[in-house]
């Protein structure tokens, strides 16, 4: 037959690209290597964490137990068994990576809870706080921004950059406290910390971010008191981020507005609001995306005076009383999934540039 | 018959760091319902400002005078909307880089509908269709697969012919094509400048071409107009223009440009440079470097005067030019 003389189609050559290895799609590889440097990294932050922590002047024992306790030498050293800090560090460590390899992230030995059940309860709250950050940030952001560019130099410009200024040089725990004293103690608009008010009860638990699960539940009452609780926060931070973006959106925008194709696109007869929206947002948003993806990782990491502030139970506030307690099995949790948001949205970000600039695009 | 483009007696000034500064002094042209006007001049002669300032495209700040009609329509008066509907559909432009001008990040069927959807108000389909045919029309091989190409996966001379679709796309009157040969190689040249001409010629579409290539300007146009600092000193038909100059500046730009097998010894380079804009001296501003000035040069420039059929000439001296035979 012809289709054996020139080793073409049927059965032969289906079997033939069954033994063959198929040569996987660049997108997976790619992923493939990223997952593997991020686990290298993770390794690294363990290893770093783990030293770091018992480099510290400062004794887990000292911090944790009362004085009465340490003046109990069988307490001390129950304690000492109990955590394994009478084992070499080196033993400690490889029993504490034996654990994470079966997700087991130890306990915590202020709370007394699994560190992974402490990350499940603090995250969420961080993550209420970071997403509505983060979008109302990109949206004004950018829009200012651009706004500043466009106008470069005239008042507007002028306006937008002494905000700016104004808004990286202002320390959080003030605007907070400023934020504070005007919506709630003066207005009386806004609740002054906590995530629900005195009489509401979580909603079951979904996500772990009481306006979701509250609007997923139907209880419309506790969605709407926990919003009124983000609303604060959400403010400070985001008028932060915004001061942070503004800058780097405006330089970047400035640079593409030189650029021959947006005089192109003018000359093409395209109405202001097209050239600005297609021509000009699309060029200026790589660098954006960058900062961006670092301030939202920021903010999932949690921030320890914003939340402290407002007694709002997130990341940020668990890692501080972590770490005031010398308490390496919380410092290492929260180390490692911090290193792990770091790492996904800068992964994130790689994606998105591809999806952006064509050029970037994977082979 | 009207001029399509009549432009009398444009002067451009522009915000400069210690003060305005004069860039364009007393430019008048026209250019005709499918003419080939060529425009040269040696780099920052004021070219590429005649086209900024034909589009409204000057940076803010800059103050004109003088008169621009373009079909009936005053220029210099438009507001905003009319210079939207003038750009693109009544005057296009086609720019020198053609990597710097096609947007990296938009489809090339994007960036050629764009405006045909805003300036025809053709459905998507429709701009589809013709964005097809202009693409196959400059002799883009694969038209639909091009449509949906970024300008990268473009060789130089394809994304220039698709710059030049893209300026066509909504059916303009008058093309400006500012050096859109200069940044392409020789043999991609050739095929640019052939594909204008044949598009003037089965369209009736008006072209100014900018360059500052004297064989480009003999092998295109009809007529020229040659640029230094900022004006016009001579204009005529283009053959007339070039094997008999009548201003020492444009017998001086033939003698600087090498042809055929000439010995690089026997080209003559114009002494010293054209002068920054501010500094032009009194009088004629090529003086300084011209060979046949006379003290009655630096007195006053020399308005733009007849020199017989269909030419003009800025220059008191008017020598008699000997010019190397091509």
């Amino acid at each position: 037959m012809t289709t054996v003389h020139n080793g073409e189609p049927g059965a032969v050559s289906t079997t033939a690209s069954r033994l063959r290895p198929r040569r996987a799609h660049p997108l997976l590889v790619f992923l493939a290597k990223r997952l593997a440097i991020t686990a290298g990294l993770l390794l690294g932050v363990t290893v770093v964490t783990f030293g770091l922590v018992n480099v510290v002047p400062g004794d887990p024992v000292t911090a944790n137990l009362s004085d009465q306790a340490l003046n109990d030498p069988a307490t001390v050293a129950a304690f000492r068994e109990k955590w394994g800090l009478d084992q070499p560090l080196w033993a400690q460590y490889l029993h504490y990576l034996g654990n994470l390899l079966h997700g087991d992230l130890g306990i915590s030995q202020q709370t007394g809870r699994s560190v992974l059940d402490d990350l499940v309860r603090y995250v969420p709250a961080t993550m209420e706080l970071a997403i509505p950050t983060m979008v109302l940030a990109l949206l004004i952001g950018t829009g200012i921004g651009m706004l500043a560019a466009v106008r470069n130099g005239r008042f507007t410009d002028q306006l937008v950059r002494v905000g700016s200024l104004l808004g990286l040089s202002t320390p959080p725990f003030w605007l907070s406290l400023v934020v504070l004293y005007v919506f709630f103690y003066q207005l009386g608009l806004a609740p002054s910390g906590g995530r629900l008010s005195t009489g509401f009860s979580p909603p079951p638990t979904v996500t772990g971010m009481y306006t979701v699960d509250a609007a997923l539940a139907g209880q419309w009452d506790v969605a709407w008191d926990a919003a009124q609780h983000l609303a604060l926060p959400v403010l400070v931070l985001t008028s932060l981020t915004v001061a942070l973006l503004v800058r780097f959106v405006r330089s970047a925008m400035l640079e593409v507005l030189q650029q021959d194709y947006i005089r192109a696109a003018y000359a093409k007869g395209l109405p202001t609001r097209v050239v600005l929206r297609r021509h000009l947002l699309r060029a200026g948003l790589v660098p954006v995306v960058t900062v961006s993806g670092l301030a939202f990782a920021s903010l999932l990491s949690g921030t320890v005076l914003v939340e402290s502030i407002f007694g709002w139970p997130g990341l940020g506030q668990y890692a501080y009383r972590s770490a005031t307690a010398l308490d390496l099995p919380s410092i290492l949790g929260v180390s490692l999934f911090v290193a792990l948001v770091y790492t996904l949205v800068n992964l994130t970000v790689d994606l998105l540039y591809g999806l952006i600039d064509p050029r970037i695009r994977l082979s | 018959m009207a001029p399509l483009l009549d432009v009398d007696s444009l002067a451009v000034t522009l915000p400069g760091p210690r003060g305005p500064l004069p860039i364009l002094h007393d430019v008048s042209l026209t250019v005709d319902e499918g003419e080939l006007v060529g425009i040269a001049g040696e780099s920052g002669c004021g070219k590429s400002l005649t086209a900024q300032t034909l589009l409204g495209l000057l940076p803010p700040g800059a103050a004109v005078t003088g008169s621009a009609r373009f079909a009936g329509t005053d220029l210099l008066g438009l507001d905003h909307r009319g210079w939207q509907r003038v750009r693109g559909a009544g005057i296009a432009m086609v720019f020198q880089d053609p990597t710097a001008a096609l947007h990296p990040m938009l489809t090339i069927g994007r960036q050629l509908t764009e405006h045909m959807r805003v300036h025809l108000r053709m459905d998507r389909r429709a701009a589809n269709r013709r964005a097809v045919e202009l693409l196959d029309q400059v002799r883009i091989p694969d038209p639909e697969r091009a449509m949906r190409s970024y300008p990268h996966q473009f060789s130089g001379g394809m994304r220039q012919r698709a710059a030049i679709a893209i300026a066509l796309a909504a059916r303009p009157r008058l093309l400006i094509a500012d050096e859109p040969t200069t940044a392409l190689d020789v043999t991609v040249q050739a095929g640019i400048l052939a594909l204008l001409d044949r598009l003037r010629a089965e369209t009736g579409l008006a072209v100014a071409f900018i360059t500052h290539d004297l064989g480009v300007l003999s092998a295109l146009t009809t007529r020229g107009y040659i640029f230094y600092a900022g004006r016009v000193v001579e204009t005529g038909p283009t053959g007339a223009l070039l094997t008999a100059p009548t201003h020492p500046y444009t017998a001086a730009l033939l003698g600087a440009r090498p042809h055929g097998t000439q010995a690089v010894g026997t080209l003559r380079p114009i002494p010293g440079g054209p002068p920054a804009p501010g500094e032009a001296p009194p009088g004629c501003p090529f003086q300084p470097r011209c060979g046949y000035a006379q003290p009655s040069c630096s007195t006053a420039p020399p308005p733009l005067a007849p020199a017989g059929a269909d030419r003009s000439v800025a220059c008191g001296v008017r020598p008699h030019l000997e010019v190397a035979a091509p």
